[in-house]
């Protein structure tokens, strides 16, 4: 906003040549960082490049291991434990932090209640909630209980509680992850309507495009390193990208093998129903990348899950090769040869305090016996293939999974999947949350087994990824299917023309 | 995303903690033995030894099902009314069968085999009620808790259910004699024990009741049958039980509603002192074996010894398991 113009704001947090050790182990090595008031400034990096550490260390929670900050020109030692929030710097955790089972205006008031004659005012902190949601144009009601909104939601509520707290810096860690495209722009609207206040606004995120539209600045990490802090208006996508992961990225998307014009078609989808999804056909050749695009929440996700037997289905046919099946428990899909990859790793997929071993070989364990009794070398073989296929990188195979970054647990739950030899793969959201250096592994891992005739359905809400990658594209929403592109026709304009409603063409290429 | 980065520094840590998380309750039982030895030159004594294992193989036998019904997220709190009621019926068959069946070893095996499937019949209830009917185990289990205990008051009409003399002493030999000298309920639990370590380690039903207590939806979506996996570990809690009361009634040779009282604790207790997470996702066999082991040489040694009150039993157990879970923190955040 302000910032970029040349006129010498003074800061209002600096990093001054911060250092941070874990034990041994250098996690950040003089870092220099600073935020003006009315300013938003991106921190963006791949996995394990320090982000959440200097954010932990803006926000108090960690302490630098050399290095000052300064604050309202102020050198200061910032309390841990959250309480520098009292200071005014706030950070807003990735998982939010909000008690479930509180209404919005409890969970604003939250160890700050407002008291009268030692009892708790409600009156007065639901009133104070209620003008602090007009005043962001928020449309949740103070009596709300926390798990009864989205999570688009939460976060406004979130932001209210910091704004209450008199917030001067904002800090938010991948703010943008779980939202859909229209709860990323609310979220943008009520950022801006900050900074405009004066509120300086910290941001991560691993996507480049929202890096661009909303970020004043941008200060760009590589393994703990400071590689650059520049001005938005300097930069494109590919130049961030390219300073990342520190080479270039030109070939993100690995070349389209287009299938053969006669390639069977393995799966047939008619007429599904089920719950948060009506009235679903299409169908999937071999070898064929088949993309489902859509909001958040347009139903993929039950689509899917629908199909493989993970939630009831409520109409509809599904046919494999041709063959009519109704699968009722993931067992039998996966006996099939039809897997699918969760796009929740951390809740559904992997089991954190697990090793590797125990996580790839869960889905498929009935091949590792050995006369009623586990076979552990058999396994152990099993994860030097995968460790080697999937570029699994960890320490060593008994490192609890939840340690591993986001990427690896991610290429650890496609071994995971593939351990099923599936012929046809549902993958939803198979790169969120990661670097751009193994979202392009994983785009080639996709390609090629595409190309070795195996099918997929690429379930994503990174446009790039599904317009990159998919030989047609199905788009849905609110639980419909509005639409299948192919082609030309696959384009970011065209697939958000179907995802917002405003065209619909489903019933002319149900099957392309 | 960026996880990683703060997780590297916990692993020179690692190795030492993972060590003390082993040793510990191995070091714990190797201290209670110097202490037993140095108050009372009996405490080893073959006498003594066997008798403490043998009473220690009740609340054993039926703690080993506890660490799987644990291990894979759920609870039993029903096990010591559950061993009261089979006590009871069984002690009612074999002496109903004996103007049939006369005084012999067929009513003995009549009746232990009436105790194991009535343990694996109350298992498939408290399972079915917890997979199928969607209730907490919790709920469930403080449920059938009273009503088995209730049912055994009921058939022992308030008072206790005697077996048959005749056949009590046919039956005796089952608890007071053994093998080699080793009385039967110390063989019975070890094979128990070893049994129940193979099938934890090394069996796909063993992992899977890790992976279900570890995160049941992951469980799911591996197309693991939750609820099959979660059933089995009742019914073998159930059976165990029967395999329990087998033993346990030859020793007494009647039962009445005081019978089994506070057992589902104790064996909760050891199989939490033996390193199992009480939430689940993890357990060893070897470990309730030793934690049960604890509990009873505590016991033993109060009784051995004079300083302190044996009346203060109870108290020394707790403090023992609230210092095992503390340690299982312990672990946790650092």
């Amino acid at each position: 906003m302000n910032s970029a113009d040349g006129t010498p704001a003074p800061a209002i947090l600096s990093a001054n040549r911060i250092s941070k050790s874990f034990g041994e182990i250098p996690v950040l090595f003089s870092i220099d960082f600073d935020i003006k008031p009315g300013e938003v400034h991106a921190i963006i990096g791949e996995n394990g490049a320090g982000k959440s550490t200097l954010i932990k260390i803006l926000s108090g929670i960690e302490q630098p291991t050399s290095g000052t900050i300064t604050y309202d020109g102020q050198t200061v030692t910032l309390p841990p434990d959250g309480k520098a929030e009292g200071m005014g710097i706030v950070l807003i955790h990735q998982e939010l932090n909000l008690a479930e089972h509180l209404t919005a205006s409890e969970s604003i008031f939250l160890g700050r209640e407002i008291k009268r004659f030692g009892f708790l005012d409600i009156g007065e902190m639901r009133k104070r909630a209620a003008a602090l949601m007009d005043t962001l144009h928020v449309r949740v009601d103070p009596d709300d209980r926390i798990s009864t909104l989205s999570v688009a939601d939460k976060q406004m509520v979130e932001i209210a509680k910091a704004i209450s707290r008199d917030a001067r810096v904002l800090i938010m860690d991948e703010p943008t992850a779980v939202l859909s495209v229209g709860e990323t722009q609310t979220l943008f609207e009520q950022i801006r309507r900050l900074t405009a206040r004066g509120v300086a606004v910290i941001f991560i995120s691993h996507k480049l495009d929202e890096i661009m539209e909303l970020a004043d600045r941008v200060t760009v990490l590589r393994d703990g390193q400071l590689i650059a802090t520049v001005g938005t208006e300097a930069l494109t996508p590919d130049s961030i990208a390219q300073m990342m992961v520190g080479r270039e990225l030109s070939n993100l998307y690995p070349p389209k093998h287009e299938p053969d014009v006669d390639a069977p078609v393995v799966l047939g989808v008619r007429n599904l129903s089920a719950k948060g999804v009506r009235d679903i056909s299409f169908d999937l050749k071999r070898g064929e990348i088949l993309g489902f695009a859509g909001l958040i929440g347009s139903g993929r996700t039950a689509v899917a899950e629908a199909i493989v037997g993970l939630s009831h289905r409520t109409g509809g046919d599904i046919a494999l090769d041709g063959k009519p099946v109704n699968f009722t428990q993931v067992a039998q899909s996966v006996d099939a040869g039809l897997a699918y990859m969760t796009k929740d790793r951390k809740g559904k997929g992997l089991l954190l305090n697990m090793g590797l071993r125990p996580n790839l070989t869960l889905l498929t364990l009935d091949k590792h016996i050995k006369a009623g009794f586990l076979d552990g070398s058999s396994e152990d073989r099993a994860l030097e293939r995968a460790v080697r296929r999937f570029d699994i990188r960890a320490r060593d195979a008994s490192v609890a999974v939840g340690r591993l970054s986001g990427g690896n647990q991610q290429k650890l739950m496609l071994g995971k999947t593939m351990e099923s030899e599936p012929d046809i793969i549902i993958m939803d959201e198979p790169t969120r949350g990661i670097d751009v250096g193994t979202k392009q592994q994983i785009y080639h891992i996709i390609a090629a087994l595409a190309a070795e005739g195996k099918s997929i359905i690429l379930i994503s809400s990174e446009m790039q990824e599904v317009i990159g990658l998919s030989h047609r594209v199905v788009v849905m929403r609110e639980g419909r299917l509005t639409g299948v592109l192919e082609g030309a026709e696959i384009t970011e304009a065209e697939i958000m023309r179907y995802a917002a409603g405003i065209k619909s063409g489903n019933d002319e290429r149900i099957s392309a | 995303m960026s996880v990683s980065a703060p997780d590297i520094p916990a692993k020179p840590k690692r190795g030492f903690r993972l060590d003390l998380k082993t040793v510990g309750p191995l070091l714990a039982l190797a201290l209670l033995v110097l202490l037993g030895i140095s108050l009372n030159e009996n405490f080893l004594s073959y006498n003594n030894l066997t008798n403490v294992l043998a009473r220690s193989s009740f609340i054993g036998i039926i703690a080993i099902g506890a660490t799987f019904v644990i291990t894979a997220g759920g609870l039993d709190l029903s096990v010591g009314s559950m061993a009261a009621v089979i006590a009871g019926v069984m002690i009612m068959v074999m002496n109903w069968l004996i103007p049939t069946m006369g005084i012999g070893w067929g009513v003995v095996i009549a009746g232990m085999a009436t105790g194991i499937l009535l343990g694996g019949v109350a298992g498939v209830f408290n399972g079915t009620m917890i997979t199928r009917g969607r209730i907490e185990a919790f709920i469930v289990t403080l449920g059938t808790m009273g009503i088995f205990r209730s049912l055994v008051t009921f058939l022992a009409d308030g008072g206790t259910l005697s077996l048959n003399f005749q056949v009590a002493d046919v039956y005796r030999p089952v608890y007071y004699a053994g093998l080699l000298g080793v009385p039967w309920p110390i063989i019975v639990f070890a094979l128990v024990a070893i049994g129940g370590e193979v099938v934890m380690r090394y069996t796909a039903f063993g992992r899977y009741c890790a992976a279900i207590g570890s995160n049941e939806q992951v469980a799911r979506y591996s197309s693991i049958n939750v609820d099959n996996v979660r059933l089995l570990t009742y019914i073998l809690q159930g059976v165990l039980v029967g395999v329990a009361v087998l033993l346990y009634v030859p020793r007494l040779g009647s039962a009445s509603s005081t019978t089994g009282v506070l057992w589902e604790l104790e064996a909760i207790a050891g199989v939490i002192i033996g390193g199992t997470t009480l939430k689940g996702g993890y357990g060893r066999i070897w470990g309730t074996v030793v934690g049960v082991v604890i509990l009873g040489l505590i016991g033993n040694i109060l009784n051995l010894q004079s300083l302190i009150s044996p009346y203060l039993n109870g108290a020394f157990q707790g403090v023992i398991i609230i210092l095992a879970v503390l340690l299982q923190r312990g672990r946790k955040n650092a």
